[in-house]
């Protein structure tokens, strides 16, 4: 019965998103409030039936309803409460359903929720979501239906993916979606504008919190996919350049531009079509992203089946949305009004720059993605574009924008100088230089790129919070607390990033137990192993005991897990945080003389890397709360004035 | 900056990012993209030694040798036709065994042989790498019934 009333749900919501178009369409051009009136309703309805639908698949999944065909190829009795749950989403069409949810949330929150803008733009806007969401809907029901029945069911289930097994896969996935899919709101937005001719500063203003929500839901969203990638992979990489990271770190990227841009066009009114453009390009990204991933056309844990027609759907919806958007825009360009001018040297000018650059990056990891499919394509060649290419391409583009992004905020709006800007700049570039000359002596055989790193994390980060220098603290916005975080964040996160790459010490040994070896300024101890149960699993767990220096000495336990169902083994890294650094253990094999395989490794300061995404998301969330505050107090002030 | 041409100013400074951005990314690829190369492939065309390339085949039969210190293994790959020798330290993954396929990733050295990065084996079938779904085609063509069920 849930499955029939999950499908019920979906198809109502899918006839709503049609309704929703349709009035917002007839009653735009027709001039009739009538017909406008109800799409905020039937946009709260459409998304609450979606939810719902959502909801089913996740009782269906938690009860291991196995008449199901899609609980039956992916769950299982055994298999804890938490990845019954999360592992909803742990396939193609429980991920996709969760993106059609998200999507429907986000619609009914801005019908809800938004009451700045003019009611045509707002309504041109839903009709926007509704199109978008009709799209994915026949996507849902025709190509991937989540509830199909299987008869007759299965006595049990083939369950999850073992590398899915891990507590991340409840958190990961849904941040993610709330980011990619957040950005449809920023790309109907800019539709509405479009087609209403109302672009300008209110309509900025009220896309920004939009734009601010979806960004640090994909912050969050890669900064966890980036650990759980290093902890659970056991491989001591925190990022690897895969192009399913690449589809989450493209439309961030954009997202990360828009933000920008569109606070130009908020506050000085400037850059509109550019920040039009980005809006589009951005929510282009996540469905560049989602293709990538859903198509099947890349395989990796990310991707769960290769299915040419969905495939070939997927780059339907894509084609119809990005050229329908860009045409749209090639059509009313022109009635954008030019805005407020500025000089080169002036934060619009340091806002510009970081729009270029951040668009050149996107360009770069964009060509070096797409590159493997389009030469397969034409030539039926193989080939793989892995680190070496992007960190020589990416990575020079990106510390010039670190770089940038601490200068930006200390230059002030509309016209600068110079030479004040430098004379500004002075601590930070002096923090830098000492940086570089002391990197360059304690460690002479550093790499150029990491040196550089730290140098530039170095400076940026003291020119991020330069911007609060005599000022008084209390009386500082919360959104430029939430600005001085956020670079905070990405300078810590360099300096992990740099860190790890200079400084990571490995060992690789085959131990006798009682034998002792060293990484870095680790002792450890290999004690042995033995076999343990978990609920789903059987595992070898090894013993070490890690010493640095004279201290009590602390217990790891990296573990080689074997899961039943689906039989596959994986590794348990065992990790060890202390304030400079992790210590990271993976256990490997035994050979014939009873020697195990140990790989150790010592990154010293590769926290920082999580920890300053956890600090531009921070940053992310003080800017969308101080906004959200200061525009209720000027709203009351309005309202008794 | 003359006031007029402002947008346009941007606009060419747009343009010019995104094409440096291109070509900067292009130059790039054909000095990094790593090419995946089957034992014919690389004896045929002779891949320069220290590029970082992808050799797939199939781990040939009785070629595994252990080194004395416990993380360092040889083996052979082969794809029926050509074989090529390859070294490699570190923890090999749990489907890595003799007569099934194999991917590595590293570069050749001088005098013909492999030397292996990291090694990426046949997956179960749901997760495999499009790479190594290839590859076992083709040798399951070349050698029938060894390739095992993909």
């Amino acid at each position: 019965m849930i499955a029939e009333f999950g499908l019920a749900a979906l198809w109502l919501a899918a006839a709503l998103s049609v309704l929703q178009l349709a009035l917002s369409a007839f009653g735009l051009t027709g001039g009739r409030d009538a017909l406008m009136a109800p799409v905020r309703s039937v946009a709260v309805v459409q998304g609450a039936l979606t939810m719902l639908a959502f909801a089913a698949l996740i009782a269906l999944f938690v009860r291991v309803d196995l008449s199901v065909a899609l609980v039956a190829a992916n769950d299982h009795s055994q298999k804890p409460l938490l990845y019954r749950f999360a592992g909803t989403w742990g396939n193609h069409e429980g991920s996709m359903l969760l993106w059609v949810a998200v999507l429907g949330l986000a619609g009914a929150a801005v019908a809800l929720l938004e009451r700045r803008l003019p009611e045509r733009t707002l309504v041109a806007t839903l009709g926007a979501q509704a199109f978008i969401a009709i799209g994915f809907f026949a996507f849902l029901l025709f190509a991937s239906n989540p509830f199909a029945r299987l008869d007759p069911a299965p006595a049990e289930g083939l369950g999850l993916n073992p590398l899915l097994q891990d507590p991340g896969l409840a958190f990961h996935p849904p941040t993610l979606y709330f980011g990619y899919v957040g950005l449809s709101v920023a790309f109907s937005f800019a539709v509405g504008a479009l087609v209403t001719r109302d672009v300008g500063p209110v309509f900025a203003r009220a896309m920004r919190p939009w734009v601010l929500g979806a960004w640090i839901f994909l912050t969050l969203g890669i900064t966890a996919g980036s650990y759980w990638a290093y902890y659970e992979l056991g491989w001591g990489g925190w990022w690897f350049w895969d192009p399913v990271e690449n589809a989450s770190l493209m439309p961030w990227l954009a997202a990360t531009a828009l933000l920008h841009s569109v606070t130009v066009l908020a506050t000085r009114d400037g850059l509109r079509a550019w920040t039009i453009m980005l809006a589009v390009v951005a929510f282009s990204m996540s469905m560049v992203g989602t293709f990538l991933v859903r198509s099947g056309i890349l395989t990796s844990v990310h991707a769960f089946a290769v299915d040419p027609t969905r495939g070939g759907f997927i780059l339907a919806l894509l084609a119809i949305y990005i050229g329908g958007a860009l045409a749209l825009f090639a059509l009313r360009v022109g009635t954008v009004r030019e805005g407020q001018r500025f000089d080169a040297v002036s934060r619009e000018g340091a806002l510009v720059a970081n729009n270029l650059l951040l668009s050149a990056i996107l360009g770069v990891v964009l060509i070096g993605t797409l590159y493997p499919l389009a030469v397969e394509g034409l030539t039926g060649g193989k080939l793989s574009v892995g680190p070496p290419y992007f960190n020589a391409a990416a990575g020079p583009l990106a510390l010039i924008l670190v770089a940038m992004m601490g200068a930006g905020p200390l230059v002030r709006w509309r016209r600068d100088d110079g030479v004040a800007v430098l004379k500004r700049m002075a601590l930070p570039i002096l923090i830098a230089v000492v940086a570089f000359a002391a990197v360059w002596l304690r460690a002479p055989g550093i790499g150029v790129l990491p040196l550089l790193g730290l140098t530039v994390a170095a400076g940026a980060a003291v020119a991020s919070v330069a911007p609060l220098w005599k000022r008084k603290l209390w009386r500082t916005p919360l959104f430029t607390y939430g600005m001085v975080v956020a670079h905070l964040g990405i300078a810590v996160a360099l300096a992990g990033m740099a860190s790890e790459a200079a400084f990571t010490q490995e060992t690789l040994v085959a131990a006798r137990p009682g034998e002792t070896h060293r990484v870095g300024p680790w002792a450890l101890r290999f004690d042995g192993v033995e076999p343990i149960a978990g609920e789903n699993w059987t595992a070898i767990e090894g013993t070490l005991t890690v010493r640095r220096g004279d201290d009590a000495g602390y217990v790891m336990r990296p573990q080689a897990r074997a899961f039943s169902a689906p039989p596959t083994e994986t590794s348990e890294a065992a990790i060890r945080t202390v304030l400079d650094g992790q210590l990271y253990v993976v256990l490997g094999k035994a050979d014939e003389q009873g020697r195990w395989q140990l790989r150790l490794w010592w990154k010293p300061y590769v926290t920082l890397i999580w920890l300053g995404g956890g600090l531009v998301a921070l940053g992310g969330l003080l800017s969308l709360v101080g906004r959200v505050l200061r525009e209720r107090r000027s709203r009351l002030v309005e309202q008794y004035a | 900056m003359r006031a007029k041409h402002q947008r346009l100013t941007l606009a060419v400074l747009a343009i010019v990012a995104v094409v440096g951005a291109a070509l900067l990314a292009m130059s790039a690829l054909k000095d990094q993209a790593a090419y995946f190369y089957t034992p014919s492939d690389a004896v045929r065309d002779g891949v320069q030694p220290g590029r970082a390339v992808r050799l797939g085949g199939m781990v040939a039969d009785r070629s595994i040798v252990r080194a004395a210190d416990g993380v360092t293994i040889r083996f052979v790959v082969t794809d029926g036709a050509q074989t090529v020798p390859v070294r490699y330290t570190g923890i090999v993954p749990d489907l890595f065994k003799e007569n099934s396929g194999v991917v590595a990733e590293g570069a050749f050295v001088p005098g013909g042989g492999f030397v292996a990065t990291n090694i990426l084996a046949k997956h179960d079938e749901r997760y495999m790498p499009p790479q190594v779904a290839g590859e076992m085609h083709k040798s399951e063509s070349i050698a029938p019934g060894k390739a095992g069920a993909t």
